[in-house]
């Protein structure tokens, strides 16, 4: 039944691919706070956890791999927020990921910005 | 549904266990990273049960199916999700019996 092949890159990490780690009924009561949705089937219950699984492991492993911490061995919250203003698929995630900057380089920024009105 | 707000979120030890199990060995993970992952994985459901909706909304259904989920993943461009997600659907339902098994069975 296995049909694992060396090309099989992204899924090599969760070694048993039929089972989850993930807890279902978590998973569930996250999907059912969403307001329209009635009722899920089993099925697509597990197959939400598992993707749930890969996207944790994808998200990892390609932070990492653009990151700026190989070299150190290190993940970091940079790292995650390069990830999703970078990556189109992780796009959806900026609004829960921001980039992180200095206070004073916002304040400049922020003078900046009132200078350019100023002129105009 | 969820009574308090740490409901919506995954546990932690789980969460971590998958990073470093993807990760190579010795990488350190920040305690802010780590928690980013998490709450990405969170917003990821929510994302991924929406899309999934929509698709069973257009076929007037009211139950999300397998289908639907799939749908959505191609949707959302996890295209390199769907091979992996069909396999583990045809496998055998097995699940690790660290939380209590009794909500395996009901939907």
């Amino acid at each position: 039944m296995s049909t694992h092949t060396a090309a099989d890159k992204d899924s090599a990490a969760s070694a048993n691919n039929k089972t989850i780690s993930l807890p279902i009924s978590r998973v569930r009561l996250i999907m059912k706070s969403s307001p329209d949705v009635s009722s899920i089937n089993q099925d697509a219950l597990f197959l939400t956890t598992k993707a749930t699984e890969l996207f944790v492991q994808f998200l990892a492993v390609s932070s990492f791999n653009n990151g700026s911490g190989k070299e150190s061995n290190s993940l970091s919250y940079s790292d995650l927020a390069s990830a999703a203003e970078e990556t189109d698929t992780f796009h959806f995630l900026t609004d829960i990921l921001p980039k992180k900057i200095l206070a004073g380089d916002y304040l400049k920024t922020l003078e900046q910005m009132q200078d350019e009105e100023a002129d105009n | 549904m969820a009574e308090r707000p740490e409901d919506l979120n995954l546990p932690n030890a789980v969460i971590t266990r998958i990073i470093k199990e993807a990760l190579p060995d010795g990488v350190n993970v920040s305690k802010e990273a780590r928690r980013a992952i998490s709450q990405a994985a969170s917003v990821f459901v929510l994302y991924a049960t929406s899309c999934a909706n929509n698709f069973a909304m257009k076929a007037k259904r009211k139950t999300l199916n397998a289908a639907d989920v799939l749908a959505a993943m191609e949707e959302m461009e996890f295209e390199r999700f769907l091979e992996p997600l069909r396999e583990a659907l045809e496998g055998v339902f097995v699940i690790q019996d660290r939380y209590c098994g009794e909500w395996i069975l009901h939907g």
